[in-house]
């Protein structure tokens, strides 16, 4: 998808100066992740596992997307997006990961997720979790 | 030498050992990441290559624990279907399977074509992406027909 064909789909996105956090154990899809929301032009921080989202978010640090993956050591997706939802975290949280059977992709939605996509996340999985969560400029 | 590559290119798919997520991360490359696959491929193989260090120390010790193994083969397969690799992935989905049947030996046997797999992917994409660089920016951005 060309830079023309995602402000298409997205107006006004490169204006919107949209955050991210990445959170992640793998240094593979950290990287891909980054890389597709610089594609789409949102400014992103990386973390490896839920303890250090809520960590960050402790700390004052605020992002208007989350890209949080479900098995991470120490605190994992599940817990963490609890524990951010107990907090009154209200930034937008995608759930992104492998597991896909409808029982644990229940109980990681019942965590308090907003959207959630299979891995691997490409271009038009993202595009598709913006469109849901609304995340496009209205002039 | 431009030929070579799309040729070396159209057979990593012809036999199976990438899919259509390789192409998606081929076209994020761009001025600022023009190699961005092959940096992403080598973060691949320096992860699996702990991966597999650390599940063959585990079969040495000779005591199978199944949630351990399965635990390193999940991040193995969730790493693999990130870069494309499908036939690894593939053998990592039947290694996952033996676990829950508490198969050792499907295990310790899938888990040696596994590595076979790894290993020919790890010399096919290093002799692609070498040729790669050769030939100019161009040719890696092409779909295979």
């Amino acid at each position: 998808m060309t830079r023309n064909q995602i402000a298409e789909e997205l107006p006004n996105l490169a204006e919107s100066k949209l955050t991210a956090l990445v959170v992640d154990d793998s240094f593979v899809n950290q990287t891909i992740h980054q890389k597709l929301l610089n594609r789409l032009g949102i400014e992103n921080d990386v973390v490896t596992n839920g303890k250090e989202a809520v960590d960050v978010y402790c700390s004052g640090r605020n992002y208007d997307l989350i890209l949080m993956d479900m098995d991470m050591p120490i605190m994992n997706g599940i817990q963490a997006t609890k524990r951010l939802r107990e907090m009154g975290i209200e930034s937008k949280i995608a759930g992104v990961t492998t597991r896909a059977n409808e029982g644990e992709k229940k109980e990681f939605m019942e965590a308090g997720l907003n959207d959630f996509q299979e891995k691997p996340l490409t271009i038009s999985k993202l595009l598709s979790i913006l469109h849901k969560l609304n995340f496009y400029v209205q002039t | 030498m431009q030929r070579q590559v799309a040729l070396i290119k159209q057979s990593l798919f012809d036999q199976g050992y990438l899919d259509e997520q390789f192409m998606e991360l081929e076209e994020l490359q761009d001025d600022a990441n023009p190699n961005f696959v092959e940096e992403v491929s080598a973060l691949y193989f320096k992860d699996s290559a702990r991966l597999i260090n650390n599940i063959d120390q585990a079969l040495e010790r000779g005591s199978f624990d199944f949630n351990r193994l399965d635990s390193y083969m999940h991040q193995f397969k969730g790493s693999s279907t990130s870069i494309g690799a499908s036939k690894v992935k593939a053998e990592c989905t039947t290694f996952r399977e033996y676990c829950r049947a508490g198969n050792a030996e499907g295990c310790l046997r899938t888990f040696q074509q596994l590595k076979k797999e790894h290993s020919m992917l790890r010399k096919k994409l290093e002799q692609y992406f070498q040729l790669a660089r050769q030939a100019g920016p161009k040719e890696t951005a092409r779909r295979p027909k």
